[in-house]
């Protein structure tokens, strides 16, 4: 029964991914966001043999720069029933789907699109919003009202630099070494050498890591996500309609959503997790229902797609998911076990945001899609479950996916 | 770092916020703290999340606190801070059980753990930002 358990839902058969889509990934592609969404939204619907028309839900990030109406009126749907945002950037990497599997099981739409565009070229004439054609901090200005009080007049403005905070602080803490934030980074550009899409196709060693120039000690160049334009789109829609489609069943099995800190505000970020024990952003105490409703163990997922701005997100997603011990992140990843294809658990197979692209984490559902069909270029033998995260250091939320073939 | 930039990103605050900027002008580090239940909170808010009570005072922080977290930032982003790195930022911990992102006081470099104190910089005539030099009571 469609259900949910302290607020995450168990779709019980009623929400799939029927159709996967992504442009190139690249830099100065010089094609406007809407452009770009169009074709990952059209690549998604060919991918599931669906007429985009049919779409009538549109799920999206916040800071979104095409409007649902944008891409209805672009597309031709001929009527939205639903649309809904997820909030804080990477942290709606896998809610975005989640909202889109909400709608369809519910009702409220049949078939949703969740999708990113991005241009962040600079000299991109598509627009002068804060979230367009530039960094954020520079279009902060001078005057500062917002959370940039709080960091920008001690010279704290970028993500590497609010991150680097975090992770010296999980280091101190635990133990952790820099060198298994390196030790991620070298496994997710070994995933990336035989991904086509991937825009990093050399692959790095831990010594290139560690001369790698430092942006913000302890993080490196390399353990950074990449900076790039490009398109993702994902076709959710109800599990009796997927089945009669094109691809592969892939069955949404279980969302949830928590709350927390972001880490563009480090004073609340670390009033609220102190020593990274019990919560960092609501993920630790949500994922045993996660699992629940799944009615499945951390131990029978088959490959993880991690949100990773920066590398050492992943042993703190891991941490808070219950696939390590908190804490143990550091020692997880140096054990190999994120490494395709012989670890245990291998971790964005697709070369994650410093190997493939950054496209806000989206790129990473159709690579757990890829696996769950035994299509992705770096396959783990037999993969039946996948687990999706969006940001561990802001609100967010993840998704448990379970592949028929 | 030898010196702190003589100009930085002009902290004006909105509502609460303006105020924790306004007594740093006026040479103190305050803090909000609630009236009904004495809980001090950080960043400024309108209410008291841990009972409700939107009656609030400034009260003068005691300064003393412990470096939680440092980094050495090495591209500065901000043009203001060009000249500036690699420079050091930390978040501290006051003795409160409030958090702050901040810097050491200029020519000081502090690690994780440390006791700190507050000092007040004036930047220039807009702003004053509280910074921190190694406590003189700190036995290490």
């Amino acid at each position: 029964m469609l259900d949910a358990k302290n607020g995450v839902v168990r779709f019980d058969r009623h929400a799939a991914i029927a159709g996967i889509g992504q442009t190139e990934f690249a830099k100065n592609m010089g094609r406007s966001e809407l452009d770009l969404a169009c074709e990952a939204v059209r690549s998604a619907c060919a991918d599931a043999g669906f007429d985009p028309r049919e779409i009538d839900g549109v799920a999206s990030f916040h800071i979104e720069q095409i409007d649902e109406i944008d891409l209805a009126f672009a597309l031709g749907f001929e009527r939205l029933r639903f649309m809904g945002r997820t909030p804080s950037g990477g942290g709606g990497a896998a809610s975005v789907v989640g909202l889109a599997a909400m709608a369809v099981a519910t009702g409220a739409a049949r078939a949703v699109v969740a999708f990113r565009a991005r241009n962040r070229s600079k000299t991109a004439a598509y627009g002068a919003d804060p979230n367009q054609g530039g960094r954020p901090w520079e279009k902060a200005g001078t005057t500062l009202s917002g959370y940039q009080q709080w960091h920008h007049p001690f010279g704290v403005a970028a993500p590497a630099q609010e991150m680097a905070l975090i992770a010296r602080r999980h280091m101190h803490v635990f133990g952790t070494r820099a060198e298994q934030f390196g030790m991620q980074a070298v496994a997710q550009r070994a995933h990336a050498a035989t991904n086509p899409n991937a825009i990093m196709r050399t692959p790095i060693t831990l010594d290139d890591w560690a001369s790698s120039r430092v942006i913000a000690d302890p993080i490196r160049l390399f353990d950074c996500s990449l900076e790039n334009d490009g398109a993702v789109a994902v076709l959710v829609t109800t599990r009796a309609r997927a089945a009669d489609l094109a691809q592969p069943l892939v069955e949404v099995l279980a969302h949830g959503q928590c709350d927390g800190p972001i880490h563009t505000d480090l004073a609340r970020f670390f009033a609220h997790t102190a020593l990274f024990g019990e919560r960092v952003n609501g993920a630790a105490a949500m994922s045993p229902d996660l699992f629940g409703v799944a009615d499945i163990a951390p131990s029978d997922v088959d490959v993880a797609m991690i949100f990773d701005h920066f590398t050492m997100a992943v042993p703190l997603s891991l941490e808070q998911y219950g696939f390590c011990e908190i804490g143990a992140g550091g020692p997880f990843i140096e054990s190999g076990a994120t490494h395709w294809p012989d670890g245990a658990l291998p971790v964005n197979t697709h070369g994650g945001s410093n190997g493939e692209a950054f496209v806000h984490g989206l790129n990473h559902i159709p690579e757990a899609v890829r696996q769950l069909r035994g299509t992705a270029v770096n396959q783990v033998e037999g993969a039946r479950h996948a687990f999706v995260c969006g940001s561990i250091t802001d609100p967010s939320g993840a998704l448990l996916l379970r592949g028929h073939r | 770092m030898t010196q702190f930039p003589a100009k930085v990103p002009i902290p004006v605050g909105s509502g609460d916020s303006a105020e924790f900027w306004s007594w740093l002008r006026s040479g103190e580090l305050r803090l909000q703290r609630c009236d009904a239940c004495k809980v001090v909170r950080h960043p400024p808010q309108p209410t008291c999340a841990s009972c409700g009570s939107t009656e609030r005072t400034w009260v003068r922080a005691s300064g003393r606190g412990e470096v939680w977290s440092s980094t050495t930032i090495f591209p500065p982003v901000l043009p203001e801070f060009a000249d500036a790195a690699p420079y050091q930022a930390l978040v501290v911990h006051l003795e409160e059980g409030v958090f702050m992102v901040t810097q050491p006081a200029p020519g000081l470099e502090l690690t994780i753990g440390e006791a700190v104190e507050v000092v007040v910089h004036v930047v220039n005539d807009d702003v004053a930002l509280p910074l921190v030099r190694r406590s003189p009571t700190a036995a290490s």
